[in-house]
């Protein structure tokens, strides 16, 4: 399974490396994007605000079509980057590249791009079907063709008979989707959304994000989503790029990203994870054995780049980790390693889908296992001090450096 | 019910309270200016009749109410004199505040958009001339307009003029000290509605293609419009009845209703006239203050 999410990720990969030589076209008014370029490419863009740099030399690729999420912690600087796209900050230095061309200095009003703002930024003064055609209307647009693209967006987003009404006069999720249909309606090369959904209500936000998949993949455009909630991320975008103090952690789709994260602060950003240090040992092809000091010593495998320091850390997300009374049956019959740690239960959590437990090792480490409730009896539940045994594949662990 | 419990009986005797103060001190007088307006000139102490004496019975009231007549509003429609004074008053009160929109808003405009540390102090330096007595302030104008004023002399020194130029006692004048006197009448409604204009607004115009210019156009300024109906009415009505800049700046040539009150009231003693006077002006008034009054309420029903 991690190899499988492996490979994605390394065909997700090689869109940011050049294009062949070769695939490059010979006549210039050839478009650059029907090849391997990139839509955009953002290339060595920094911004300062005094003395904080809110986004540091960062460079990322974007595809055509792609559902692409900028994830990280507020102040991260996700926000700034999305502001630079749309054009309301200037960077300080690098490239912008839009299709080929540099709109790194070009005014917002002069872009192919429209953002969703995140309290929507509706104009209170014009009803719904007024701040559709706003942009449509400053385009020169004719009017015939205006009234025709606004009865497709009001549809697309299913806001039929609420054209004549304010802003004020809508619910939270049908302003939502009047900010939606607004940015839209130009058909901008990327839409950009700026916490989109942060608005929203737990239910609202869960089937809008399904609305806007769908809306994103019947259109075929290029959405670029910023974000703090790493479920959203996970749930709508292709790629996710998870920033932290103004650089790009981690390109990669979520399964990489959650089954294979590059360093311990993406692992602990997304999702859960149990984090051991330790020194690195001789192992069998393919498999390191790590010395820990909170659980004896541990058999991973090997990440693909090949281990350079000796000091590691091996990382299990809680859901790899299962309990059971005894040893698992596969152990005795000696064809995989297995590690197997023992400990008590001394927490149990019932989340109704799945039960999360932490069991405090013989070493007095705490390791956190997280167990589907796939049975409505509950007769493999375990209970607080009780002494079980949690093990975990060498292919369930991640072999992190820094 | 619950609006009931809101006005328990404390709370209604405060609720009560600005009704009370109305009635004292502005229908109450209103009144006696009302019935003197429809009273005789009089060479008597008070100096009109008919007057009501309560201690004559029954039949002397009625007769006093017979007494009554509209003949010094139609004085005041067919004279000339009072007429020409009405029209000045409108046409200086709208020129004034045309000239205080067009200065105001760009002052409240810049305020809205200083770092929000300067916009105290910006706001300081709006309200702090009212420190000073208004009075004083008009004085001080004359001293700097006169022929030997400061103005003059500036001039003079930097060689723009060769000769005193004549300020005071124009329609210059009246219109620098009314436009003075009532910037921050203007200001301060303007910069409100502005400064609480969510700035993501502007970004949206112009993310959906609006230039800087356009999207003033048709986003700001629209939603500025309260702060321009507040200010324009805050300035438009007080100057329509304005008395001391325009008897202490203007020429005496042509007078505003204020001065033309003043007159019939102290100079004449004509107090009937007066009054007449003063009730016609509230009636004109009144017609653009309903008028706010009307686009507020459609602007409230439109927002629920």
């Amino acid at each position: 399974m991690t190899e499988d999410a492996a490979n994605t990720a390394t065909e997700a990969d090689s869109a940011k490396a050049e294009p062949p030589a070769d695939a490059i076209p010979a006549k210039a008014e050839l478009p650059i994007a029907a090849f391997d370029m990139p839509l955009l490419r953002i290339d060595g863009v920094a911004k300062r605000f005094g003395a904080v740099r809110a986004v540091d030399r960062l460079s990322l690729d974007i595809r055509r079509g792609e559902f692409f999420a900028l994830l990280g912690p507020s102040g991260c600087g996700k926000t700034t980057l999305l502001r630079m796209l749309a054009g309301f900050e200037t960077p300080d230095e690098g490239a912008i590249l839009l299709g080929g061309d540099d709109i790194a200095q070009v005014l917002p009003h002069q872009r192919p791009v429209n953002m969703m703002f995140q309290n929507y930024a509706l104009f209170p003064h014009l009803s719904v079907r007024d701040n559709i055609a706003f942009g449509l209307k400053r385009a020169r647009m004719p009017r015939a063709e205006i009234a025709t693209r606004v009865a497709e967006m009001v549809a697309l987003v299913r806001l039929e008979g609420l054209e004549k009404r304010k802003p004020d006069q809508l619910s939270g999720g049908q302003r939502q989707r009047v900010a939606l249909a607004r940015s839209l309606a130009r058909r901008p090369e990327i839409l950009l959304l700026d916490e989109p959904l942060a608005a929203l209500d737990k239910k609202l936000r869960e089937s809008t994000q399904v609305e806007l998949m769908e809306l994103q993949r019947r259109l075929g455009m290029t959405f670029i989503i910023v974000t703090h909630d790493q479920e959203e991320a996970m749930t709508m975008a292709d790629r996710i790029g998870v920033m932290d103090q103004g650089r790009l952690e981690q390109v990669a789709t979520p399964r990489k990203l959650y089954e294979a994260p590059n360093s311990r602060w993406v692992a602990e950003f997304v999702g859960d994870i149990n984090m051991l240090e330790g020194e690195v040992g001789p192992g069998d092809a393919g498999r390191l054995a790590i010395a820990t000091k909170d659980a004896g010593t541990i058999v991973a495998a090997a990440p693909p780049d090949p281990v350079k320091q000796a000091l590691v850390f091996v990382a299990i997300r809680p859901e790899k980790v299962k309990l059971s009374r005894r040893g698992p049956a596969s152990d005795t019959a000696g064809t995989h390693t297995i590690n197997r740690l023992e400990g008590i239960v001394i927490e149990v959590s019932y989340l109704g889908g799945f039960t999360t437990y932490k069991v405090k090792l013989d070493s007095g480490a705490v390791l956190k296992s997280s167990m589907a409730n796939t049975a409505r009896l509950d007769v493999d539940a375990y209970s607080v001090t009780q002494r079980v045994v949690a093990w975990f594949t060498p292919d369930d662990c991640v072999v992190l450096e820094q | 019910m619950s609006a009931r419990r809101i006005f328990a009986r404390p709370a209604r005797f405060a609720a009560i309270a600005p009704y009370v103060w109305m009635v004292l001190f502005f229908l109450v007088p209103f009144g006696f200016v009302a019935k003197i307006s429809l009273s005789q000139t009089a060479i008597a102490q008070p100096p009109y009749l008919p007057v009501f004496e309560l201690t004559q019975g029954l039949a002397a009231i009625k007769a006093a109410f017979a007494a009554l007549s509209l003949d010094n509003f139609k004085l005041l429609v067919t004279d000339d004199l009072y007429v020409l004074s009405y029209l000045r008053s409108l046409v200086v009160a709208a020129v004034s505040t045309s000239i205080l929109l067009l200065s105001g808003y760009p002052i409240a405009y810049g305020m809205a958009r200083l770092p929000r540390r300067w916009q105290g102090v910006a706001m300081m330096l709006v309200i702090v001339p009212f420190w000073t007595s208004f009075l004083i302030r008009i004085y001080a104008w004359i001293n700097i307009l006169q022929h030997d004023g400061l103005l003059n002399k500036i001039l003079l020194a930097l060689h723009l003029i060769s000769t005193p130029v004549v300020w005071l006692s124009t329609d210059s004048a009246m219109y620098l000290g009314i436009v003075y006197s009532y910037l921050p009448f203007m200001i301060l409604p303007l910069y409100a509605t502005l400064a609480k204009m969510d700035p993501a607004l502007l970004e949206a115009a112009s993310d959906l293609g609006s230039s800087p210019l356009r999207a003033f156009w048709l986003v700001t300024f629209p939603l500025s419009l309260p702060g321009v109906g507040a200010g324009v009415l805050l300035c438009f009505i007080p100057i329509v009845g304005e008395f001391v800049i325009p008897d202490l700046l203007a020429g005496s040539d042509s007078l505003m209703v204020g001065q033309t009150l003043w007159l019939e009231f102290f100079t004449n003693k004509d107090w009937p006239v007066a009054s007449a006077a003063a009730v016609l002006l509230l009636a004109l008034l009144l017609a653009p203050l309903l008028l706010y009054d009307r686009l507020q309420r459609h602007q409230l029903e439109g927002a629920r």
